[in-house]
């Protein structure tokens, strides 16, 4: 790891001067992939901003009669949450889905929207990588392939997002709340904060240097059956090769976000519109512009077996 | 430009003022500094829980934080929990139980273990927790699924779980 000064902000606005006055500056939260990037020296930052201390680890109810999750609240104690648990069944389900018990107790809600791809290539910084090194070329391309994108992909890199909790957020149209190092505050749409890698894949959200995440917001609940399913090579602490989050209605309708699959949660209003005639509607919806390799080709009819799987579970 | 930063938390009870490198992760300060070799370093990168000590009563992988995130916090580690004469039961349970083979992971398996009935008793769900709204059950599935995130080269798993489901029997 290379050497770095540290400080303990002592408010949002501090943390973001902080941040936009060193570019090599990063934000530290529970630390679970900052760290384990920084001991690989992909990631160098110079300076770390400790933002645990400003507060941000609540959870309260909106005005709307929504919910704001405080940026800094543990994974744990938003899937442990009572309304949460109640209301909004799919977050805590995808939540329990991933990592670990001890990662969940120290990982962040906006750490975990901001973690990075499990690409092995992007791991190994001896094979080039356009992420970790613009310009480098893309191994997986040509590579071992099996667990990466199959839709939204670029020439230049076809990474997968890794949360499980994003699925969620995105399929209940959550809210990411910053503030800018200017001092200004912004909500930025789930489905807008993440980008595609086109030909800059080293950019990955719409955030701006020292923009600080202060919370995410759900709006109201929607009710229905909430349904999060994930496949992976092993039962338990595994990344997903894909999983469905789904909120499925009485009369059928419902919503549909898939994880594995894209550099973001996937998300197609098209496919929402067509679930209530099935998964394959669904599916080909979703996966209309697909480029899949030819070793994950398999993910587009393991996503319309798992989403009739979760569609058949709601109807219970 | 000061790469080192003073923290003071306690360890097992003990206060300890360190100044250290700010690279020093939390498990390094524990071996390194406090001669606290009982937790142990395995992957080094949060995938194997070898190094799981509680912080602030909750368990963490002690190899993704740093110490000087640790301001004020209350550590614990194996050798907090019980000693050689004196063992916390589930320590007890793990030797009754031949809970270990080569014993390396065995400190992170024990911290984990006390933590999960913990987490239990306090309804946090799991991957396997069917209804969301109800008390979560002590079940040898929740009891797996919790331990997931350490692993045991050895495979001493089932040994494991026997050790476990002793423990929460005994005082549930
Ligand atoms: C072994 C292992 C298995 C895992 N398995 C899964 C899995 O199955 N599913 C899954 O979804 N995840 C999994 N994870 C990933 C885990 O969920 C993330 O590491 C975690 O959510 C990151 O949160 P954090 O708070 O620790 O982030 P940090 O590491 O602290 O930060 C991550 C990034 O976010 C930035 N950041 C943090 N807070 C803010 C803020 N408030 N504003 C702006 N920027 C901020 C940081 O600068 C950094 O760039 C796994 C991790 C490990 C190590
Ligand atoms: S897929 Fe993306 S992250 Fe993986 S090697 Fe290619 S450029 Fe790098
Ligand atoms: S040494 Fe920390 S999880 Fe492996
Ligand atoms: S007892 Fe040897 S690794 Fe678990």
């Amino acid at each position: 790891m290379r050497a770095f000064t540290y400080e303990r902000a002592s408010s949002v606005e501090a943390a973001a001067n902080a941040a936009s006055s060193n570019r090599q500056s990063k934000f530290i939260a529970g630390g679970t992939n900052l760290l384990d990037l920084m001991k690989l020296e992909i990631e160098t930052p110079t300076h770390l901003i400790d933002v645990n201390g400003l507060g941000l680890d609540t959870i309260e109810p909106t005005a709307e009669g929504g919910l704001r999750i405080g940026a800094l609240v543990r994974n744990t104690d938003l899937a442990a949450h009572e309304t949460v648990r109640r209301d909004y069944g799919l977050l805590s389900r995808a939540l329990v889905a991933g990592a670990s018990g001890q990662l969940r107790n120290v990982a962040t809600t906006a750490g975990n929207l901001l973690q990075r791809t499990r690409c092995p290539y992007f791991y190994d910084t001896n094979q080039p990588c356009n992420k970790r090194q613009p310009g480098s070329g893309c191994s997986a391309i040509g590579g071992f392939s099996r667990q990466h994108a199959v839709v939204g992909v670029s020439d230049a890199c076809i990474a997968t997002h890794p949360s499980d909790m994003a699925i969620a957020m995105r399929a209940l149209d959550a809210v990411v709340e910053t503030v800018k190092p200017d001092g200004s505050h912004h909500a930025i749409p789930i489905a807008d904060f993440h980008r595609l890698p086109g030909e800059t894949p080293h950019i990955e959200t719409v955030l701006e240097q020292g923009e600080l995440i202060t919370a995410v917001v759900l709006p109201p609940p929607v009710g229905g059956r909430q349904i999060y399913r994930k496949v992976r090579d092993r039962a338990s602490y595994a990344f997903a090769i894909v999983s469905v989050g789904a909120v499925i209605q009485l009369d059928g309708t419902g919503r549909v976000a898939v994880g594995g699959v894209a550099h973001k949660p996937w998300r197609v209003e098209g496919a929402d519109a067509e679930l209530s005639r099935g998964a394959r509607s669904a599916a080909s919806a979703l996966f209309a512009d697909a480029r899949p390799t030819e070793q994950n080709r398999f993910k587009i009819d393991l996503v319309e077996r798992t989403l009739g799987a979760v569609i058949a579970e709601a109807r219970g | 430009m000061n790469h080192t930063t003073k923290v003071s938390f306690t360890v097992n009870g003990a206060s300890r003022d360190l100044d250290l490198d700010n690279r020093t992760t939390l498990l390094d300060a524990l071996r390194e500094h406090l001669h606290l070799t009982g937790t142990k370093k395995g992957c080094d990168h949060g995938q194997c829980g070898a190094c799981t000590v509680m912080v602030d009563g909750r368990r963490v992988n002690s190899c993704l934080t740093l110490a000087v995130m640790h301001e004020g916090d209350r550590i614990a580690t194996i050798e907090g929990l019980g000693e050689p004469g004196n063992l916390h039961p589930m320590q007890a349970a793990f030797v009754k139980h031949d809970g270990f083979q080569c014993g390396y992971c065995t400190p992170g398996q024990i911290c984990s273990s006390v933590a999960v009935l913990e987490e239990i008793r306090a309804n946090i769900p799991s991957h396997v927790t069917g209804d969301l709204t109800t008390q979560t059950q002590i079940t040898e599935a929740e009891i797996r699924e919790r331990m997931s995130g350490n692993l045991c080269r050895c495979g001493a798993y089932s040994n494991i779980v026997d050790a476990i489901v002793e423990v929460a029997g005994t005082k549930a």
